[in-house]
């Protein structure tokens, strides 16, 4: 019993370390809302990758507003470091959600920045899919 | 007397432009959420006193293509940001321009030699606080 409990343990702090923060219900929440989304969107669909977002995030893209080719040209190209916006200079918190734990727990402001910021980098908005990595790959950073 | 004219219409003149200015060195600080929330996510939360009522209907009707950017918000937000911003919009500035950085009371006021502009952490003409550190609390006269 004892070595079960220990291995329970060890088993979730494994998890926890891999994503580096300990979950968040709201977080799990927008996550699971995105895949369901995603399967509905794409018949493949296979879950969300870390490393699509990270190659989403960090670009560069075209097709969007020349002055953003990427999400790190104002979240800066690492994202537990505070951002700063191209145009108005203004800080932006950290993305990576190890700097900054509120990040991705509001559903309503997630969506709110994901119809502008999209359009801006992309010249069009994300699929459920590039979303769900996105966030996938801040949680684990 | 018919010297003395001109010197009081010129100091009247410069007396009415000061004022204007230091009206606007000390506005109310922002004091709705949505307002700073929402429009201090990509730039400071611009003080309501700092636009007439009339720019801020015009910025509040182009959120969309807002300075080249998208700025949209749900209907019931935007709604309570105009509400804010245009009862408690300044009396003084232009009512056609929407750029509180193009209203004469502000090129007046910054009239920099091209080196101060360059500072790297300034950016932006609308990043008030790179000089005016309690620029967000509505005080503009510490520059």
């Amino acid at each position: 019993m004892k070595i079960r409990k220990a291995l329970l343990l060890a088993s979730v702090m494994t998890v926890v370390s891999a994503t580096g923060v300990a979950a968040d219900p709201a977080r799990d929440a927008i996550l699971g809302a995105y895949a369901r989304q995603a399967a509905s969107e794409r018949g493949g669909f296979e879950g969300f990758s870390a490393a699509r977002g990270e190659r989403l995030y960090l670009g560069p893209h075209t097709g969007g507003n020349p002055q953003t080719p990427a999400c790190a040209t104002c979240h800066g190209p690492d994202p537990r470091a505070p951002g700063r916006h191209v145009k108005t200079g203004r800080p932006i918190e950290p993305m990576a959600v190890s700097a900054n734990p509120r990040r991705f727990t509001d559903a309503a402001d997630v969506e709110k920045r994901f119809a502008r910021d999209c359009p801006n980098v992309l010249g069009r908005p994300c699929s459920a899919e590039e979303k769900g990595d996105f966030i996938t790959f801040l949680t684990g950073r | 007397m018919r010297i003395r004219l001109p010197l009081l219409l010129f100091a009247l003149a410069f007396g009415t432009a000061s004022a204007e200015a230091s009206e606007l060195e000390r506005v109310p600080p922002v004091a709705h959420a949505e307002t700073a929330k929402e429009c201090g996510e990509c730039h400071m939360a611009f003080q309501p006193a700092l636009l007439p009522a009339a720019g801020w209907t015009l910025v509040m009707d182009g959120l969309k293509e807002h300075f080249g950017e998208n700025a949209e918000l749900p209907r019931d937000t935007s709604a309570g940001i105009r509400e804010y911003l245009t009862t408690r919009a300044g009396r003084t500035g232009d009512p056609r321009l929407m750029r509180i950085t193009e209203q004469p009371w502000f090129v007046r006021e910054h009239r920099h030699r091209q080196s101060v502009r360059q500072r790297p952490d300034i950016r932006s003409k609308t990043n008030c606080p790179a000089c005016h550190p309690r620029a967000e609390a509505g005080i503009y006269e510490d520059d």
